[in-house]
């Protein structure tokens, strides 16, 4: 009992927070009426900036040092500061602050961007009715509960319930899109007790209240009711729905002006809340570079360790550990010995810190965000039609097109075009009533939709239905379907004319006009399937007619034919058509008045309705499959991806297109796993297992093709208490759909498709799955999968906004998957294992130095040098190679799609490429630093007797190791534009006179002075050249011999295209 | 439709090579018909090279003594003995049996000395070398420099003049050269000048503008280890002192690795055959660390002193070059000739 009050207890609270009570015009209601708990709102202020003037630095600081690599060398740059280090803090320091400076203007500049954005949206002027006058006010001054008003083409400020237009019916025409992409005119409604009011007096002098619900952020709900209080009367309560609700962000149209009343301000608008950031998906290139780096620091801890140790063996007697000439301060003798201990180790670390690549997550930031550009300037990719061509909403995931393996795609939209065109009816009647249903037929397709007509001149937007010489007007709708069914009955003589004072006009075949009150319109969704309308002709008789698909229209029907239509409805989906049935039944007055009161008193509940449907027709459409959809898909399959296609369709349709694209080939042995609801779970798990019998038994598994639907497969994805015995069918399953080449998921429902992209993600080798589609039913799995490709299609921007990228067409997916997703891998994949490789070079001679020196951390190299290497010496080529690099031609990467093989599950980034790379910077190390010690063992240099110091020494190492590091990207190059030839001659040239000017020049600090002349000093002594020569020549050659006997030995296909 | 058709314009990508990744490119191959070639190339002319080096360095002569006295046997057992340390002197004869051709230069060695050491190549104070006087005086923190720690100043706060270990270390055995001719010692002249880096004698390193110089050292110490303050390092050339001393600015170019040579003096016209005597003072105590000392007369040609490794490496590399384009000649015949026989 106690449970069950404090249930209720809650229930009463939770709706008390769940509605809001809004004060039309800020008058209280008069009282008596229910005391309401004033909230408080938002202002109507719009915020996507993520930072202000004020907290910029601290914040994007922190938001910079949570990132683990910036994290670390913040560290080690406090470490420099704090004690005393070989290398000056600086040298930390400053590429730190190079990084940390480059982000944070990059950040900063978008963040800039985003408030300008929101500045202009906050400042734009709001008509607000005060008083009884219209004042002009700024956007974000408006509160909940001002009465707005908006003239044609404005855009909405918050979200709005409607009170009124300039319409005498109290409608009001609206695009949404710039909300959710749908181009079609939208009919609002005011309510009738509101829809009176023409003057800002008039409406101030309305006094009601508006209860609604807490914001949420679906655009199609919303639940609300309106009071009206007039004159001490009992006041009229109205139902609300989402078809009074004005989104902010959709823009009237066709109507003169409106009022309506801010419900939803600033942040808690539908938009706002629709805009909330998506999770950060991360590559797999991102994943292996984390990986080794932590490699790289395990070998720089073990580095720090083995020289701290080896200095304490090395300096057990006195001798070393103190020699004479070298005493030690007394200070540093009574330091402890584990502190002294701990600073020795860190120091050894700050010396091998730059193993470190400090400048690499930087590089690969701008490589990913200027790379990114070429999939949006490539023109192969622009679509006339649409004026528009690929976007880019994430860069982080280029590389990851490089390594799709499943593709899923949508098919309406996606692989089909979309594009909508009355084929063929089919009715099936007693010839004795033939002429009189004909008629209804024809009146049924003309009345039952929600297409609006425009006039020529009015019209702004997309253009259809120029039809035979007669442009006079065009028909706009959400649904191609609607537009191509009353276009097709305009060729057959029945014109659908216009929606006037609520009457449908209709042009028959004998030119005449006839007219029907429209009384009830029950619109389409996707769960019911279906649409109605109840209209009453002239003659005063009432008709229902419903349309929609087969499955939901037959059930329903009483009388007619149903077996023979259903035969022919099965027929022509088999063919690739889309069906669509009609049914229609004449109410009386009396079942009128009580449908009319159930839709009244509970407006939606309409599945409770029974209805009664007289007969069935049978509409045909065609849906064309997308340009070149069929060399797509046979060009991923060649490319080693597996593509399975998810739709809602019926199985017979969408096989049909998985036919003519191609995907399953005539030669394919299909599996259908297709069932009712009513299939025990055991059948499923019979066939299931057959089918994996018969799959391990075939030798070429790969012309299996597999069928199923969303029914069966929410029977195989459900864990399932019986079958417990049976073991896992989700195993069972998998192993089928890994056998086979094409699958096709019919009947699923838009979170199913989400399920199975989940489902394919966590399977044992993860492998990279993409989702394409053009549907808001796509976003789920668009969202799910590790890539996600928005098609910019007719049903909407929906998918293209909420994927990682948006192309016009299908057939684009082969540019952008198998060339720019090839070269951005190849690119990174270089550029990470190159950035590795160079800083092995790069330090693992100073650590083989700490063997000469006593283990005391002297540095090899000079400060400059240390802190220049990664930021500016060879920072330019690879990311200038990363951007440009083409190891093969485009024309060879479309035409052989097989490469795409070569590169897939990470091939470049697995370990034992890694090894081989950190292998080669260990062996041109040891080059480098060996070659140059016995070059220095007790011999002159100079051919004036004058001996070289320790810095010619690390500056010759140094010399080296820039010019191989450079010609081993040199090497690596395929591409040789002129960009390559200016960024890394030039770049050693840079170096060059950089050194010379560091050298050259007596900068103000004394403390520089120790490379006074070095350079100079080096490059006058002839054997110094020599022997740069000859080590850049040795470190180069395994390389060079490496890749040469591969190409002779074991061709890779990539290397016989170029 | 106008706006329409501007939009399609502005959003149209632009055509140019470089958005459209077609760029005009230069691909070079690694083929069998480029790289043979080059190895035979590359292969020739290192082993050129190589011969050049391995032949001018057979040509010149490097002697290279020992004179630290760890054995009985040596001259120079008797000074080695830390005790009997104090100015004494030892000599080393050596007989030449032909011409030695200058120049020939005179190099002390020393091993097993760390020279490179971080703290101890810190330790300098360069505005005080510099000859800036302000860095003469003490104040506490500050001047001199403290890396110069813990050779800073003496028991009196007195500043030591020039600070830290680097100085304090200097190499200080001196060598005097004769030649036995008929049983009478004749010196043979050593040319002290321009044996340390250029700049370094006339950029790097200055003395205090003030004569006479030790004037600017009053209120100094001299560096503990040294006998005589840095104003009289050369008695007899007044120019050849303080911080521009060619021997201090040779010392203070601290050596790459741990045995090294310095150069000591210059022997201009060479040295004809005959029997010889070096003079030694030895001052330098190397034996506590396991250290040696040396004396080195070489010449050098244009590609410096003698040294084959180069000259081998030059011959190894280069023939390298020409077995690797052998092996990939064979390979890729056989790469060629094996489709055929299929």
């Amino acid at each position: 009992l106690y449970r069950r009050t404090q249930k209720m207890f809650c229930v009463g609270e939770e709706s008390w927070v769940d509605s809001r009570t809004v004060y039309i015009g800020h008058k209280e209601p008069p009282p008596g009426a229910e005391a309401y708990i004033p909230q408080r709102y938002p202002d109507n202020r719009i915020v996507s900036s993520k930072y202000t003037f004020w907290n910029f630095i601290p914040k994007n600081l922190f938001e910079q040092f949570r990132r683990i690599a910036n994290f670390y060398f913040l560290v080690i740059f406090l470490v420099q500061l704090i004690i005393d280090t070989p290398t000056s803090p600086v040298t930390s320091g400053l590429p730190l602050f190079f990084v940390i400076t480059v982000t944070a203007i990059k950040q900063g500049y978008e963040d800039w961007l985003r408030h300008k954005a929101d500045c202009s949206i906050n400042e734009c002027p709001v008509d607000v009715v005060q008083q009884g006058k219209v004042v002009r006010t700024q956007s974000h001054k408006l509160r909940v509960g001002d009465v707005v008003m908006v003239r044609e083409d404005e855009t909405f400020p918050c979200d709005l319930i409607l009170l009124s237009s300039s319409r005498h019916d109290g409608t009001c025409y609206v695009t949404t899109t710039s909300l959710d992409g749908e181009s079609s005119h939208k009919t609002y409604y005011a309510v009738p007790d509101t829809m009176a009011f023409t003057t800002e007096q008039e409406v101030d002098s309305l006094h009601a209240t508006i209860e609604c619900e807490q914001p949420q952020p679906d655009l199609y709900k919303f639940v609300g009711r309106i009071n009206i209080y007039k004159d001490k009367e009992e006041p009229v309560a109205r139902p609300l729905g989402a078809e009074n609700l004005l989104l902010r962000g959709a823009t009237l149209k066709n109507t003169q002006h409106i009022y309506a009343v801010a419900i939803y301000t600033g942040m808690e608008t539908k938009m706002a809340l629709n805009y909330q950031s998506k999770s950060q998906k991360r590559s797999a290139v991102e994943k292996s570079m984390n990986a080794f780096l932590i490699v790289y620091l395990c070998i720089l801890i073990s580095k720090a360790v083995i020289n701290t140790v080896l200095k304490y063996a090395w300096q057990w007697s006195p001798d070393r550990d103190e020699p004479w000439y070298n005493h030690r301060t007394e200070h540093e003798r009574q330091r402890h010995v584990v502190c002294l201990f701990i600073h020795r180790f860190l120091a050894f670390m700050v010396l091998f810190n730059y193993i470190i690549p400090v400048s690499m997550y930087v590089t690969v930031e701008m490589q990913k965000f200027l790379g990114s550009y070429f999939i949006t300037w490539d023109e192969d990719m622009f679509d006339e039609e649409l004026g528009e061509g690929a976007q880019v909403n994430t860069s982080d995931l280029n590389e990851e097109l490089g390594q799709v393996e499943y593709v899923f795609t949508d098919k309406t939209g996606t692989l089909t075009e979309n594009n909508m065109e009355f084929i063929e009816c089919y009715r099936k009647e007693r010839s004795a009533q033939l002429k009189e249903h004909e008629d209804l037929f024809f009146r049924a397709l003309c009345l039952c939709h929600t297409v609006q007509v425009k006039e020529e001149e009015t019209v702004d937007g997309i253009k259809r239905g120029i039809h035979q010489g007669r442009p006079t007007s065009f028909y706009i709708s959400s649904s191609p379907d609607e537009v191509a069914l009353v276009e097709g009955m305009k060729k057959l003589g029945y014109t659908y004319l216009r929606l006037r004072d609520n009457h449908m006009e209709i042009l028959n075949k004998d030119d005449e006009i006839e007219r029907f009150e429209l009384l009830h319109v029950l619109n389409f969704d996707s769960v019911r399937r279906r649409m109605s309308v109840i209209v009453r002709s002239s003659s005063g008789e009432c008709l229902l007619f419903c349309k929609g698909a087969d499955s939901s229209i037959f059930p329903r029907v009483v009388s007619g034919k149903v077996e023979q239509v259903k035969a022919r409805v099965e027929q022509n989906a088999v063919e690739g058509l889309r069906t669509l049935c009609v049914a229609y039944k004449s109410l009386t007055e009396a079942d009128y008045q009580e449908a009319c009161f159930h839709l009244t008193e509970a407006k939606l509940a309409l599945q409770d309705r029974e209805q009664r449907l007289a007969q069935a027709y049978d509409i045909i459409e065609r849906d064309w499959l997308q340009e070149k959809a069929a060399d797509t898909i046979e060009s991923l399959h060649k490319a080693g991806m597996k593509v399975w296609v998810l739709t809602g369709d019926k199985m017979e349709t969408a096989a049909a297109t998985c036919y003519a694209s191609k995907l399953f080939r005539r030669t394919l042995y299909l599996w259908v796993c297709y069932s009712a609801n009513t299939r025990p779970h055991n059948h499923i798990y019979t066939l299931l297992h057959l089918v994996l019998h018969r799959c391990s038994l075939s030798v070429d598994c790969l012309d299996f093709g597999l069928i199923i639907d969303g029914a069966t497969l929410s029977a195989v994805l459900k864990p399932n208490p019986e079958s417990a015995g049976h073991g896992n069918y989700r195993e069972i399953f998998l192993e089928i759909c890994r056998n086979c080449s094409a699958v096709l998921c019919c009947r699923m429902a838009p979170l199913q498709k989400a399920q199975i992209v989940k489902l394919i993600k966590a399977s044992k080798e993860h492998p990279i799955t993409l989702a394409i589609g053009d549907g808001a039913n796509d976003v789920s799995m668009i969202q799910e999968a590790h890539v996600g490709i928005g098609v910019m299609g007719k049903e909407g921007r929906q998918a293209a906004r909420n994927s990682d990228y948006a192309i016009p067409k299908f057939k684009h997916l082969k540019k952008i998957l198998l060339v720019h997703g090839h070269y951005y891998y190849i690119r990174i994949a270089e550029l990470v294992q190159y950035f590795f490789y160079k800083n092995v070079c790069f330090i693992f001679p100073q650590f083989l130095y700490q063997f000469f020196c006593g283990f005391s951390q002297q540095p090899l190299y000079d400060t400059a040098y240390l802190t220049l290497y990664n930021i500016s010496f060879t920072s330019l080529p690879i990311l200038l190679y990363s951007l440009v690099e083409q190891h093969v031609s485009v024309e060879t990467l479309k035409r052989e799609p097989s490469l795409y093989r070569d590169i897939a599950k990470n091939s470049l980034l697995r370990w034992p490429v890694f090894l081989y790379w950190t292998c080669l910077g260990v062996f041109d190390a040891v080059i480098f630093f060996f070659g140059a010690y016995f070059l220095f063992d007790n011999t002159t240099f100079t051919s004036n007797g004058q001996m070289f110091g320790n810095w010619t020494f690390g500056t010759l190492v140094f010399t080296v190791l820039v010019f191989t590091v450079t010609l081993k990207l040199a090497l690596d190059t395929h591409h040789w534009t002129w960009i390559n030839h200016f960024v890394i001659w030039g770049s050693l040239l840079f170096y060059v006179i950089f050194s010379l000017l560091w050298g050259g020049i007596i900068w103000y600090n004394f403390c520089l002075l120790q490379m006074y002349y070095v350079f100079m000093q080096m490059l006058s002594s002839g054997p110094a050249w020599l022997s740069i020569i000859l080590l850049i020549t040795v470190s180069l050659l395994p390389d060079v011999i490496k890749k040469v006997l591969c190409r002779a030995i074991c061709p890779t296909r990539l290397s016989a295209h170029r | 439709m106008q706006k329409k058709e501007n939009q399609e314009v502005e959003n149209r990508p632009d055509n140019t090579a470089f958005t459209q990744q077609r760029l005009p490119a230069w691909q070079p191959i690694l083929s069998a018909g480029i790289v043979i070639p080059l190895f035979v190339l590359v292969g020739l002319a290192f082993i050129g090279i190589g011969v050049a080096l391995f032949v001018t360095s057979r040509n010149l002569h490097v002697l290279e003594m020992d004179y630290t006295g760890v054995e009985k046997t040596s001259p120079c057992f008797s000074c080695s003995d830390p005790i009997k340390q104090k100015n004494c002197k030892c000599s080393l004869s050596f007989e030449l049996d032909k011409l030695f051709e200058g120049p020939v230069f005179f190099y002390y060695g020393l091993t097993n000395y760390f020279q490179n050491q971080r703290a101890y190549g810190v330790s300098k104070d360069y505005n005080q070398l510099s000859g800036d006087l302000d860095y003469f005086t003490f104040f506490f923190s500050i001047v001199p420099d403290s890396t110069c720690k813990p050779y800073r100043y003496d028991v009196n706060n007195k500043p030591i003049v020039p600070c830290g270990s680097l100085a304090n270390s200097m190499f200080n055995d001196t060598f005097n050269l004769y030649q036995m001719k008929n049983g009478v010692k004749e010196e043979v002249p050593l040319d002290g000048k321009g044996i340390s880096w250029w700049t370094d004698y006339n950029i790097k390193y200055r003395n205090p503008s003030v004569n006479p110089l030790r004037n600017a050292f009053n209120g100094t110490v001299k560096p503990l280890y040294w006998s005589k303050p840095a104003y009289e390092l050369d008695p007899t050339d007044t120019a050849n002192n303080g911080f521009i001393n060619q021997d201090f600015l040779v010392w203070m170019r601290r050596s790459a690795l741990p045995n090294f040579r310095k150069l000591y003096r210059r022997i201009t016209d060479g040295l004809p055959a005959g029997n010889y005597s070096l003079e030694i003072s030895y001052n330098y105590p190397v034996i506590a660390f396991d250290g040696k000392k040396k004396v080195a007369f070489s010449n050098v040609s244009w590609m410096g002193g003698k040294n084959e490794f180069l000259g081998i490496a030059y011959l190894v590399i280069g023939s390298l070059c020409l077995v690797m384009s052998v092996v990939m000649l064979i390979i890729y015949h056989w790469r060629n000739s094996s489709p055929d026989a299929n």
